[in-house]
């Protein structure tokens, strides 16, 4: 097998080849960094490439390989979101303030995959802070679709979706905080999780909405998604919200699995599949998938989210509520971009402010200032956040009667670059399968079920009960067994 | 309407900087005086992707604070954001607490006054809360530029809130002094002013006598001595009520102290007032507190100023007054307490008369802290015990308490030897010169007689100034006596 085609199998595939020495890291990341400097003009799925980092630590995990001491992800190559901090690489957000920022500190995420002996190739492109479905809202340009490069990647994790689709890595970094693991890897064709609210570390990501961002997982299966959430998760004493439990080797119950699902109950949200703007081919890949998952023995029941279409308005009023705050601080004084020339303090502020941000963020933090103004507060603020608890509380009775919910990553198949034109509300109405399980605080995720007429990846979502990681990935798995939707490649 | 028409409306709000090491989110130190932005990790620069992780230390002094003014330690509070933009304020927001804080309604009782005018006064403690200092702006050493030193940012906070409780700039100020004091004694402030360990703000107003609603406040910024506090309510009082008395109207105002001057002036009004936009912080979970922290800090504490002062009058013998002195800080306290342990009880009040006398003039004349003394609580004691048991006189320890500043001796009793001091009370030695007044001043005997009392002291002086001061009075005296109503 031919390097390059090693680069589009599965991490498992990689990590057998490296171990029986049909490989080594230090070919694996040229072959890599070659497929990512080629596609780069086609895809933007990169901000940063950092091919001499990547060599030199290979060249480190083929030396610890022959010492004989490795683990799985000993010269895997990957990429991180580039939202993610990476000391002495800039981390720019895909923002202009943060263009020329070089973090002093590694995240958590990055700390523990470079732990694990994983070869990062660079930063991948994204919306602007996180905030977009589409990664079209990036000062780098938008991140383009292997699939059809006239089309999103998704968003806001894009470009990493993008890079494990093109087959330059075997797994990639994303954040979710509305669904920005499962949609991009729903337009793109491959498997992305977001685990529960706490059990990643947020320490070291450029925040975005705090009590919602979440750290997960792209990879080309559940499998490989399970392998890599198994190396990232754990308490971490810098992020207070981290949990205090021990790391769960996901991968080894999916390694029992017997290829049946017998016995576990999928719930359909009933309103889930009644939304409007849900696309046909969609709906009919996704209740396909429900079918197949009936065929492996799983139970189907109908299930009920009456708040369901209230997560949108919930979660545009405490993301950006949040977003406002956590963004205060690029104000130009200590690091980031400063506007060039200004009259005095304010004026800095303000050109600063108006210059480094894009139009989606700042939208997005005169929305978060004004549902918290004065006199506003109880109206947007405190509302939206009775209702979140409204709707983790239907997540949770939903959960009553099924083990996981099953329903669309998301309305439609992957859009033209520039189709939503200046309606943000169009690209925010995207979000409506994956807000919910942000704002309850729930594992979920999407793996590819089909295409649609034009040849575009659907995918389908799985949700689960709090801390149900493993279960996600143990239905998806089973179901890629039997399916083959998830070894599709794209035609670049 | 004349002044005494007025009455004076008087809420502080005061900010303690705790005494952990490190800052409340983040590891850095909190140490004072280091060099420009020295002290600040990335989490207190706000880089991105930093998060803060609360210090139990500034927890635990907050509960301790809370337990010495009687207050409720919240089982669960919570941080908020105080949003706002300022050079200074890395994160563009200050972590605060804002709805529920960690301590809510406590109350000390301070002394008021001097004498017979002095009077308790309880002042009632809204609440105390946990929050990060912001940095320092510089604007002295940079031509044209502001310099920005974020040693400062994250440091912990306790403000304590009041309620309008006070009357008077005396009153005020007698709270402040006992919370310092209180701060320090329990260790969960240096309550250096100088430092800005413990700043003042003063909520200011004036209504005519009798009305319960309250007038227009003003609030009086950073007051950093007590001094300070005094002249600035002084002056806003006089100011308050000039300007009503005129017929005009107080504005709700932030207003700056100028010590210079003696004045305050405005600093920003109602209007130009910030838009916190407060909400809880994400990256913080609600502070919980469990019953077993609280007793177990409970333990901890040192027995409170209120307390001892209620020991030290009903066990010591002590005058309110007196008690209230000796409690004004923790160190001072130690010292008389130890100075009474090692003597009889009785001697309490003498050993207060010596420290809150001699030593306390000593002590402020030449500026030194009573940890530096010279004379140690055990020379207290010693000379307390020679007084009383007649081995010198009040006139004589005075010596030897100059002697013991000055670092001649660490024994009263060698002091007293080598100097001389000792007094003349053995019978036989005095038998000689009693009899020879009573020789020479037949009048004052005759008038003693006659029952005049106090021809009695003029013998006394009599064998006092033969003995050239070295005879003890008291045993002169019964002396005296005895021969002359045989």
């Amino acid at each position: 097998m031919s390097t390059e085609r090693l680069l589009a199998s599965s991490l498992r595939e990689l990590a057998t080849a490296l171990a029986e020495g049909r490989t080594r890291a230090e070919a694996l990341a040229e072959a890599a960094l070659e497929r990512a400097q080629a596609l780069q003009e086609r895809l933007n799925a990169f901000i940063t490439l950092t091919p001499e980092r990547a060599r030199e630590a290979a060249r480190a995990a083929d030396e610890h390989r022959r010492a004989g001491n490795i683990s799985l992800l000993s010269g895997i190559p990957i990429a991180h979101k580039d939202l993610f901090c990476t000391k002495g690489v800039r981390t720019t957000a895909a923002s202009r303030m943060l263009a020329e920022f070089v973090p002093p500190y590694d995240a958590f995420v990055v700390e523990r995959l470079a732990q694990a002996g994983a070869v990062s190739l660079g930063k991948t492109n994204l919306d602007e802070f996180a905030m977009g479905s589409a990664n079209e809202h990036s000062h780098f340009g938008p991140c383009r679709n292997p699939w059809d490069t006239d089309r999103i990647a998704g968003g806001s994790s894009g470009g990493s979706a993008a890079a494990v689709a093109a087959g330059i890595v075997p797994v990639a970094t994303g954040t979710d905080t509305g669904g920005s693991v499962r949609q991009p890897a729903a337009m793109c064709g491959v498997t992305g999780i977001k685990p529960s609210y706490g059990r990643v570390s947020r320490y070291g990501i450029i925040a975005y909405a705090s009590s919602l961002d979440q750290a997960g997982v792209i990879a080309r299966s559940a499998e490989d998604c399970a392998l890599a959430l198994t190396a990232i998760e754990g308490f971490d004493p810098r992020d207070s919200t981290s949990l205090e439990r021990p790391v769960e080797d996901h991968a080894a119950a999916l390694a029992a699995a017997d290829g049946r699902l017998d016995g576990l109950r999928l719930g359909l949200p009933r309103e889930f599949f009644a939304v409007e703007g849900l696309d046909a081919d969609v709906r009919r890949a996704v209740e396909e998938a429900a079918r197949t998952y009936e065929a492996l023995g799983a139970r189907l029941v109908e299930v009920s989210l009456p708040r369901a279409e209230l997560a949108i308005p919930a979660y545009y009023v405490i993301a950006p509520a949040e977003a406002s705050s956590n963004l205060a601080r690029y104000d130009g004084v200590r690091y980031g971009y400063r506007a060039p020339a200004y009259t005095d303090l304010d004026d800095m502020y303000r050109k600063t402010r108006a210059q480094g941000f894009g139009e989606e963020v700042k939208r997005r933090i005169l929305v978060g200032t004004y549902v918290l103004s004065h006199g506003y507060y109880d109206a947007y603020y405190l509302q939206a956040q009775k209702l979140r608890r409204l709707i983790a509380e239907d997540y949770a009775r939903a959960f009553a009667s099924c083990d996981l919910l099953l329903a669309p990553t998301a309305p439609t198949t992957a859009w033209r670059l520039g189709e939503k034109g200046q309606d943000p509300v169009q690209e925010y109405l995207q979000d409506i399968y994956t807000i919910g399980a942000n704002l309850a605080g729930l594992p979920a995720l999407s793996h590819p079920c089909g295409f649609d007429a034009a040849g575009l990846p659907i995918g389908c979502q799985l949700i689960g009960p709090y801390l149900a990681e493993t279960r996600l990935l143990l239905a998806a798995h089973v179901f890629q067994q039997k399916t083959d939707w998830h070894r599709r490649l794209p035609p670049l | 309407m004349n002044r005494t028409d007025w009455e004076t409306v008087i809420g502080l709000e005061i900010h303690a900087q705790l005494t952990t090491r490190s800052k409340i989110f983040s590891g850095a130190s909190t140490a004072f005086g280091a060099e420009p932005n020295r002290q600040a990790c990335a989490i207190d620069v706000a880089l991105p992707g930093t998060l803060p992780v609360l210090n139990r230390g500034a927890v635990e002094r907050a509960i301790r604070l809370g337990l010495a003014i009687e207050a409720e330690i919240a089982q669960r509070s919570v941080f908020a954001r105080k949003n706002y933009f300022y050079p200074d304020l890395p994160k563009g927001y200050q972590i605060s607490q804002y709805e529920l804080p960690v301590v809510k309604n406590g109350a000390i009782t301070v002394q008021v006054g001097e004498g017979e005018a002095a009077y308790e006064k309880t002042v009632r403690i809204t609440r105390a809360h946990l929050e990060e200092d912001a940095g320092k702006s510089l604007h002295e050493d940079f031509h044209g530029m502001t310099g920005i030193d974020l040693n400062r940012a994250g440091t912990p906070l306790l403000e304590i809130v009041s309620e309008p409780d006070m009357r008077s700039a005396e009153e005020a100020v007698a709270y402040a002094r006992a919370l310092h004091a209180l701060v320090r004694w329990i260790g969960v402030c240096d309550g250096n002013m100088q430092e800005g360990s413990f700043r003042i703000d003063a909520n200011v107003s004036v209504r005519p006598k009798g009305e319960t609603r309250l007038g227009t406040r003003r609030e009086i910024k950073n007051l950093n001595s007590f001094r300070f506090l005094q002249q600035a309510i002084d002056y806003e009082v006089r100011w308050q009520i000039e300007t009503l008395e005129e017929g005009g109207a107080v504005q709700q105002a932030t207003v700056l102290f100028d010590p210079e001057r003696g004045e305050t002036r405005v600093m920003r009004t109602k209007e130009d007032a910030h838009d916190y936009r407060y909400f809880p912080d994400p990256d913080l979970l609600p502070l919980v507190i469990d019953r077993a922290w609280i007793e177990e800090v409970r333990a901890s504490l040192p027995e409170l100023p209120q307390a001892l002062r209620r020991r030290l009058v009903e066990e010591h013998g002590l005058t309110p007054y007196d008690a209230n002195l000796l409690t004004a800080s923790k160190e001072l306290a130690d010292y008389y307490l130890t100075a009474v342990a090692a003597v009889d009880p009785v001697l309490a009040k003498p050993c207060a008369n010596w420290i809150l006398g001699e030593l306390a003039a000593r002590l402020n004349r030449s500026g030194i802290e009573i940890g530096e003394s010279p004379v140690r609580p055990a020379h207290i004691a010693a000379l307390a015990r020679r007084v009383q048991d007649g081995t010198i006189s009040h006139a004589g320890a005075k010596k030897v308490f100059e002697a013991l500043w000055a670092g001649a001796g660490e024994d009263v009793d060698a002091i007293i030897q080598a100097q001389g001091l000792k007094q003349v009370s053995d019978e036989s030695a005095l038998e000689a010169l009693v009899e020879a007044a009573i020789a020479a001043n037949p009048k004052s005997v005759e008038e003693f007689r006659a029952g005049k009392e106090k021809a009695l002291n003029a013998l006394v002086g009599q064998v006092m100034k033969a003995s050239r001061g070295a005879a003890n009075p008291q045993r002169v005296t019964e002396l005296l006596r005895r021969k002359l109503t045989a």
